[in-house]
């Protein structure tokens, strides 16, 4: 009994309407959130005594870089929910959220460059945690190309599933075998930000850049969600209802 | 308490244990049955490789022509061929292990041989491990053995040639491991091959650092145990995972 509404959420015209219901539900609260941490990041927050103003794109790019990693270990735990108990809707969560995790990683990519350039001199660096985002983003890209090389879409599904249980329990090992190759080869040349030292009005901004962009990913899914679905479900009757409402 | 511990339990239990016994010798009957399988799987896979030599020696000689490219694009001068050697070698025999990957399941997938494996009632995982081994075999084991001349084109001292070829033996294990995922997940897509690369070259950094490590540090004369180790020990997580993984993404291609 306690379990009807887990059991529903197989049923695909349940869950695209349950998408469309809490979308609003995590897209207001994320633009509060967004707005409310750039406010409080970019005018707000003081500047860094080594850094200037350059440290500001830490609350685009820490938040981009934490969710590059939080979204493909839901998109994991999806594929994996999908293959084992034959859930379509679960492959379709995992379908949705490899573009926008791939989004994410580029994001934090990019941002990485360019707070690089002024700080570092370089827009590149071989330093780990760049290194391993990388990887990153071609673990996404290899996965959207599996689902994209596979005609058959339950195949596609299951394929691509196999691949990111793979890829989870490769990103501890290639991130740890990245961060000790480094620790070998680069003398400690980077500039780091002062760790422990960051006072609340640099921290607050960031917890709430946090927070909205999970938020965001939320609501972002679930939108996604909400397409993929009916793409998935395009001959089906209720489709017909939902598209004439 | 006592009650659990009745007559009842006391005389089911010397009949009880004939038939877990029964059970166990049933079921290392059905492992040696899969050991077996497992083993003319191997043999199969070995004898039609030398059937069709010319596919066994393309991947040395890709492996060869990588190695001659660098001399010729960097600088022939042996002291800085040196000091690029690990990334050469490590580099060359990724490339070749990936070559060689198309010819894991293509041809078993296109006559039916992976139908019939996986209808055979044998543990499919065992059979791709066997089917991993021939290719590890086919290509990592020559590899290996090659290394060590490609190691002398580029300046490498004798002293360091155990460790290379120790360091290319057991990487490659790894590399074919990943591949059997990879090539199997891409079983049934046509012109897989920039995609195979991509799945498998991601998952396959952590050999490539510890082995140009190990490498390196042969090259150098210091002591290379702990790279190797660490690519022993990632082998062996490959053995105990891979052939699971790569017996999934087989049966998904056949559904």
């Amino acid at each position: 009994m306690a379990w009807t509404w887990f059991h529903r959420l197989a049923s695909p015209p349940h869950v695209y309407a349950l998408a469309a219901r809490l979308t609003p539900w995590f897209a207001w609260p994320a633009a509060l959130c967004i707005a409310a941490g750039l406010w409080g990041g970019l005018v707000l927050a003081p500047p860094d005594y080594q850094q200037g103003d350059g440290f500001r794109i830490l609350y685009v790019h820490a938040p981009s870089a934490w969710m590059s990693l939080m979204v493909y270990m839901t998109m994991a735990i999806a594929a994996a929910i999908g293959l084992i108990w034959r859930m379509k809707v679960a492959h379709a969560v995992a379908a949705s959220c490899a573009p926008i995790g791939a989004s994410f990683t580029f994001a934090a990519l990019v941002t990485g460059a360019l707070w690089g350039e002024p700080m570092w001199g370089t827009y590149w660096e071989w330093d780990p945690r760049l290194t391993s985002e990388l990887v990153l983003l071609f673990l996404y890209l290899g996965y959207m190309g599996l689902r994209a090389g596979i005609e058959d879409p339950q195949r596609a599904d299951r394929a691509s599933a196999v691949l990111a249980i793979v890829g989870v329990v490769n990103v501890p090992i290639i991130h740890y075998s990245v961060t000790w190759w480094n620790s070998l080869h680069q003398a400690p040349s980077v500039m780091r930000l002062a760790k422990p030292a960051m006072p609340f009005a640099m921290v607050a901004p960031l917890l709430l850049m946090l927070l909205g962009f999970t938020l965001l990913f939320v609501a972002l899914l679930l939108t996604r969600l909400r397409s993929e679905v009916l793409a998935r479900e395009r001959s089906a009757s209720w489709i017909r209802e939902v598209v004439s409402a | 308490m006592s009650g659990l511990e009745s007559p009842a339990a006391r005389t089911l239990a010397p009949v009880a244990t004939p038939i877990v016994r029964g059970a166990s010798r049933a079921r290392a009957a059905r492992s040696a049955d899969a050991i077996e399988a497992a083993r003319l799987a191997l043999l199969r896979d070995l004898q039609l490789a030398f059937r069709k030599r010319s596919q066994l020696i393309q991947p040395l000689a890709f492996f060869a022509m990588v190695t001659l490219l660098f001399p010729l694009a960097v600088s022939p001068e042996l002291s800085r061929l040196r000091e690029l050697a690990p990334g050469v070698l490590w580099v060359g025999a990724l490339l070749a292990s990936l070559l060689a990957l198309e010819f894991l399941f293509r041809d078993d997938a296109y006559d039916g041989t992976l139908e019939q494996y996986a209808l055979s009632g044998q543990p499919l995982t065992a059979l791709m491990f066997a089917k991993t081994l021939a290719h590890w075999l086919l290509t990592g084991l020559p590899l290996a053995l090659m290394a060590p001349l490609a190691a002398l084109s580029l300046g490498v001292g004798p002293a360091a040639l155990p460790g290379i070829v120790a360091a290319v033996a057991i990487g490659s294990v790894t590399l074919s491991l990943i591949g059997s995922i990879g090539a199997s997940l891409t079983l049934g897509i046509k012109r897989s091959g920039a995609l195979l690369s991509l799945l498998t070259l991601p998952l396959s950094l952590p050999v490539l650092i510890f082995g140009a490590r190990a490498t390196q540090l042969a090259i150098h004369g210091a002591p290379y145990g702990a790279p190797l180790e660490l690519l022993g020990a990632l082998a062996v997580l490959g053995i105990t995972l891979a052939p699971f993984a790569a017996a999934a993404a087989v049966r998904i291609s056949l559904e």
